[in-house]
């Protein structure tokens, strides 16, 4: 059987901006693993799972990749405690395939099922629950570890806590992580009941998500981008908590709608995005309360396959960042104006309050304060300065950006939001395309 | 249009598998589908601690048993083992066949020991299997054996023939096969993938738009446990694809780089 790296010109971050070739192994079993490390030992390494990371944190060009989701064995599964242990390719939908008609629900999950379980380690992900149940590095209970300069290790936040740490969040450079043990969450059906409304104006969105937080575990709104003067932060709350009446179904993944090629360039431009914001604004405003699968109200994205594309061929930029309590309401206003007053869309921009408990990782990104997520359309030096501007107002307010979102912080940037970067317990085999453009 | 069925429907006894060649990705794809469903398996393989990472998803999966088999189809008393897994399950439902080499064409033609060792695992031991299974299905009336072909078997192209005959001479065993059990109940079915994305092929870079996954090839497999048959590609457009293969005239054929 062939363990070897092979070259291939397909694979690409979910952002799709950089395209190069990359040397990647798609192992079937983990004892293949170590011959992967020693035939990687000239170059770099780096375990990737399904690449919804947007930028270059889960590509290597100057080394080697492992696809990771060929590892994909659940090892044990106790639906009485809800405690499951998986191989780190395994994926958040095959999960929840296997857990929710059992009563359970992954502790943590972001807008999409299709990333592993160890890439939401790796990236320390959160989700709409964040107010209420942290980051998902706080729901594990051990993980394996393979290491280039130490061999296999278990881990647990209490047998080795520096290297724990820098492995939650650890972007795959403190090795390859094996498996890990979660602890899940206990559902009473496969559906939430979601409550809807629009809000005007930002002072609207800060009452809403102070009034939400403590009586639904899930959080979220939608803002528009493109509004601006009186518009300036109209937009939709979402929050919604599990609810007791409903199946525990758990569907299979159905062939999907899929876009099948790169879209023209003028299909996302200001004027359909601003004509899709007015609407969707004016749609989703019925306000009330729905009962909605987990599928619809988590990963409404999911539906469409390779999303991404819509974006053209040259790409997305996702702009993640998330601001301190202290500052919060200034910088987000702030950067919604400066958004708005350039001119370029954002389709999906998203705005969650983070909640106060800590995040385990070194480089974990969720903290107390207020996240608000941008996508934009590559346009090349023309973004790439608008998100400059943005940095500054982030790094104004001594806030962070997030790595699983970014193809392009400066070093600088990077420094700031993280500051005990230089803590990280690094595998000397293992480094990525963000690695060597952030640390070096 | 009648509307929806108001038969009770009696609980069907979990079915019982032996799957040789566990630890192939078509097998395991395959298996993690039956094991929804509740089924018994006996996992064959040589590779024991393989087999034992997939024997702890089945069950996690909603296996009702999985009992690890390490074995050497090519050195085992196919006859005798077949017995002892079927004393063990108390009878056989599904017998899928899945291990098997690809080798390197070139390799192959100027090393003929090597070609006779591939042609052994390939042909000559699953032959062995096929018919220690066909007199299991035989005695017992019923059940189905399920074997891993390939479209490569159905004409010999310079890019892969001696891995084609093993696979071809499957087929014909395979189909000679379901004929003599058709009367008694039971079934045969071969099974003909076309290009998938396995460790086998994890070689060759290009993948196009005719390369499937275990995922898809899966359901084929389950369905054709369920019936149909005797011959079954996966996905089913190879039919037509291998229905144009094997009636160019020669003097195109070989033409073709194939």
């Amino acid at each position: 059987m062939s363990e070897a790296f092979v070259s291939r010109s397909d694979i690409f971050s979910w952002g799709r901006v950089t395209r190069q070739m990359q040397r990647v192994a798609t192992p079937r079993f983990v004892d293949q693993l170590p011959a992967l490390i020693d035939a990687a030992k000239e170059s770099s390494l780096l375990a990737v799972g399904l690449r919804r990371s947007y930028g270059d944190s889960c590509l290597n060009e100057l080394g080697d990749l492992i696809d990771m989701s060929r590892l994909d064995r659940i090892i044990a599964f106790d639906p009485l405690n809800g405690i499951l242990r998986a191989e780190a390719g395994v994926g958040f939908s095959e999960i929840l395939q296997l857990i929710v008609p059992h009563g359970w629900f992954l502790p943590v999950t972001p807008g999409t099922r299709f990333v592993t379980l160890g890439g939401a380690i790796a990236n320390d992900i959160h989700g709409k629950n964040h107010h209420a149940a942290g980051s998902f590095g706080r729901h594990v209970r051990a993980l394996g570890l393979l290491r280039s300069d130490r061999g296999r290790l278990t881990l647990t936040p209490e047998s080795d806590p520096a290297l724990f740490t820098s492995t939650i969040g650890g972007l795959g450079l403190s090795g390859i992580i094996e498996w890990a043990e979660i602890s899940l969450t206990k559902i009473e059906s496969a559906y939430l009941e979601v409550d809807t409304r629009a809000f005007e104006t930002l002072d609207d969105f800060w009452d809403l998500a102070e009034t939400s937080a403590e009586k639904f575990t899930h959080t979220i709104a939608w803002v528009d981008g493109l509004a601006h003067g009186e518009g300036l932060g109209r937009g939709i709350f979402w929050r919604a908590n599990w609810s007791p009446y409903g199946f525990f179904d758990a569907p299979r993944d159905q062939t999907r709608l899929r876009v099948p090629a790169d879209a023209p360039d003028f299909l996302l431009s200001r004027l359909s995005i601003g004509a899709f914001n007015t609407l969707y604004h004016r749609l989703q405003a019925r306000a009330g309360t729905r009962l909605r699968h987990y599928l619809r109200f988590f990963y409404p994205l999911d539906t469409i396959g390779d999303w991404n594309r819509l974006y053209g061929r040259d790409g997305l930029l996702q702009y993640q960042c998330v601001v301190p309590r202290t500052a919060e309401r200034e910088a987000i206003r702030t950067l919604l104006e400066t958004v708005a007053a350039d001119r370029q869309a954002s389709f999906l921009a998203m705005l969650k309050t983070f909640g106060d408990l800590p995040a385990p990782g070194l480089l974990s990104f969720a903290r107390a304060g207020t996240t608000l997520a941008l996508d934009f359309p590559n346009r090349g030096e023309k973004t790439r300065a608008l998100l400059a501007r943005l940095d500054a107002i982030v790094a104004d307010a001594g806030g962070a950006l997030y790595p699983a979102k970014d193809g392009r912080m400066s070093h600088s940037m990077f420094r700031r939001s993280f500051p005990r970067w230089q803590d990280l317990q690094r595998d000397p085999l293992m480094s990525s395309d963000f690695w060597r453009r952030v640390a070096a | 249009m009648s509307g929806p069925s108001q038969e009770v429907v009696a609980p069907k006894a979990p079915q019982r598998i032996v799957i040789l060649g566990a630890t192939s990705a078509i097998a395991e794809a395959a298996a993690r589908l039956w094991a929804a469903n509740g089924a018994r398996f006996i996992l064959a393989g040589r590779n024991e601690a393989r087999l034992n990472e997939i024997a702890a998803d089945l069950k996690a999966r909603g296996a009702g048993e999985t009992i690890d088999w390490p074995l050497d189809f090519v050195t085992a008393d196919a006859g005798a083992e077949l017995g002892k897994m079927v004393d063990r399950l108390g009878g056989l439902d599904i017998l899928l066949l899945a291990y098997g080499v690809l080798g390197e064409q070139d390799d192959l033609e100027r090393n003929p020991a090597a070609a006779a060792k591939m042609i052994a695992t390939n042909f000559s031991s699953a032959a062995a299997w096929s018919l220690a299974a066909t007199a299991v299905l035989e005695q017992q009336r019923g059940g189905t054996l399920l074997v891993i072909g390939s479209v490569a078997g159905d004409r010999g192209r310079r890019s892969n023939f001696i891995y084609g005959a093993t696979k071809g001479g499957l087929a014909h065993l395979v189909e000679g096969i379901a004929h003599k059990l058709a009367p008694l109940g039971a079934r045969a079915v071969i099974i003909k993938p076309g290009f998938v994305e396995t460790p086998m092929t994890a070689g060759i870079a290009s993948k196009g738009p005719l390369w499937a996954t275990p995922e898809s090839i899966a359901p084929v497999i389950i369905r054709a446990g369920e019936k149909g048959g005797p011959i079954v590609y996966a996905p089913a457009f190879w039919r037509g694809i291998m229905l144009v293969v094997r009636n160019l005239p020669a003097t195109v054929f070989d033409r073709i780089n194939l």
